[in-house]
């Protein structure tokens, strides 16, 4: 099952804007993009034709592991506001 | 502006059991609380493997075994060693209730309406964005909306504390000292849930897993049996995430489709999937838990006592003591940091800082072994069974010579003195 099918049962309230900055001029240099693959919703894909970092923010269960991950400490990362982001029935 | 309506005498920031078990002793003390919640509701952003218990729980709400959503009551522990295709389960059972499944949705939203009824003025959909401070003193918190001002601020915050890392209590955390967990619940029938894990209604089964797709990693998978769906995840610390390339949730498919697991979820429908970050540091990555103004409960202190998978307990234990000095604290009219650290020495004479302190090496000494202790002799142990189930007409002694004399030719021979010298270590560092 790809993680689309699991991110299918979650409830979500998205806001307009992110709540997950990264520098886009580090993520440039960064040699392992760890965000890409041990994000547990695939928020973050890179672009390679375009040299930028995608945030699918909306599918974030904010968690944090992006935040302590990022190699270059360049991601701003903060809680969406009380009415939006990912609502837990079965946590 | 600091102004009488928007100043209470303590702010709880956080409604999990941290937070709310902080709250709701506050309040029954006859003191003005308000918890602050960022979900729609408490337990909408909490996740969790899947148990409570009992003992400490009845700490906070004597009345939980009758009137809180439970699942079911454990009466067996499962723990299996998965190996690639085979694996080995040792089990204990005794029909007991010392701790029960639950659904933190369900579970959180009851105990905060508990600490409602109690007099706790809980604020939802919410989120503290900074902590307020003047002349050194935590003062009182920054909504997204308002300043609101007490006495003590308690960050019930949970395992990121952006909180304690505004205010310098806690450091950036390094990777390996958390674990990122996913998990699924599935659907299955009650009556096949029954069947499959040997239970009656209301009874259920933990099993912890070790291995399987974690092998070589410092992770564990963990399975839950609830009313009618099953919990299924694993916990790995993040650095191997890192390190290793893995996407999280293709371990727990993995974990899914290993021989051992794969018969028992048959059939069963994904509910829902979720995330969220286990503190692993241990004792030594504790931060201060008090400061002028402010107390630190729960995850947001690393209180994770993660061999024994008590983390709950530890939250709804540091929460009752803070509120135990805060408490103190309100009579004295003494907000100081020597006065709050009280809670500190009161968490150090209690299992919760002994049981942190106890296993304090035991994290370092994984990392360090971790090879050994959670891949070879978790394959060794399987490969010992293996020898001993076959009938291939070798004779039985020929067998155990061969076993035995693999254990010191499989690796270096000082791989084998290092693991017998860091088990001592290890014990020394339990016991003593």
């Amino acid at each position: 099952m790809n993680v689309d099918k699991k991110l299918y049962t979650l409830k979500y309230s998205p806001d307009k804007e992110s709540h997950l900055t990264p520098n886009q001029s580090e993520c440039k240099v960064c040699k392992s993009k760890c965000c890409t693959y041990i994000c547990p919703a695939q928020v973050y894909e890179w672009d390679e034709n375009r040299k930028i970092l995608i945030v699918n923010f909306e599918n974030c269960l904010e968690c944090g592991a992006c935040r302590i991950a990022c190699e270059r400490n360049c991601l701003e990362w903060q809680y969406p506001k009380g009415t939006k982001g990912v609502t837990f029935k079965q946590g | 502006m600091e102004k009488r309506e928007n100043k209470t005498e303590v702010i709880v920031v956080g409604a999990g059991p941290a937070g709310i078990s902080c709250a709701i002793t506050i309040a029954r003390a006859g003191h003005k609380v308000v918890l602050i919640e960022r979900g729609l509701f408490a337990g909408s952003k909490n996740v969790f493997g899947g148990a409570i218990y009992t003992q400490p729980t009845l700490e906070i709400f004597p009345n939980f075994e009758q009137d809180a959503p439970l699942e079911r009551v454990n009466v067996e522990h499962k723990y299996m060693i998965l190996g690639e295709e085979d694996s080995t389960t040792v089990s204990y059972r005794k029909n007991e209730n010392s701790s029960y499944t639950v659904i933190r949705a369900k579970f959180d939203r009851w105990a905060a309406e508990e600490a409602r009824k109690a007099g706790v003025i809980l604020v939802e959909e919410t989120v503290v964005r900074e902590l307020l401070q003047k002349n050194g003193k935590v003062v009182g918190v920054k909504t997204e909306i308002e300043e609101y001002y007490a006495d003590i601020v308690v960050l019930a915050d949970g395992v990121n504390s952006l909180l304690a890392k505004q205010i310098g209590l806690r450091k950036n955390i390094k990777t390996r000292d958390v674990a990122l967990s996913v998990k699924e619940v599935l659907k299955l029938d009650k009556n096949v849930i029954n069947q499959r894990f040997n239970v009656s209604d209301k009874q259920g089964v933990i099993h912890t897993i070790f291995g399987g797709p974690m092998l070589g990693s410092l992770g564990l998978g963990f399975m839950y049996t609830n009313e009618d769906s099953v919990t299924i995840g694993l916990g790995v610390t993040l650095n191997d995430l890192v390190e290793k390339n893995y996407r999280p949730f293709e371990l727990l498919e993995k974990l899914k489709e290993h021989p051992a697991i794969s018969p028992i979820i048959e059939g069963a429908t994904l509910k829902e999937y979720s995330a969220h970050l286990i503190p692993e540091g241990g004792y030594n990555k504790i931060p201060k838990l008090s400061d002028n103004g402010v107390l630190i409960v729960g995850d947001a202190g690393m209180l994770v006592n993660n061999l024994h998978w008590e983390g709950t307990n530890l939250a709804m234990i540091s929460g009752k003591i803070a509120a135990e000095t805060a408490v103190k604290a309100l009579e004295n009219n003494d907000f100081s940091k020597k006065m709050l650290s009280h809670y500190e020495k009161e968490l150090r004479n209690s299992f919760v800082m002994k049981d942190m302190k106890t296993y304090r090496n035991l994290m370092d000494i994984f990392h360090q072994r971790q090879q050994a202790f959670l891949s070879y002799y978790l394959k060794k142990i399987n490969a010992f069974f293996e020898m001993f189930t076959s009938v291939n007409s070798v004779p039985k002694r020929e067998n155990y010579w061969k076993f035995i004399k693999s254990i010191f030719t499989d690796r270096k021979i000082s791989e084998l003195f290092k693991d017998i010298w860091a088990l001592i270590r290890l014990v020394w560092s339990i016991l003593i």
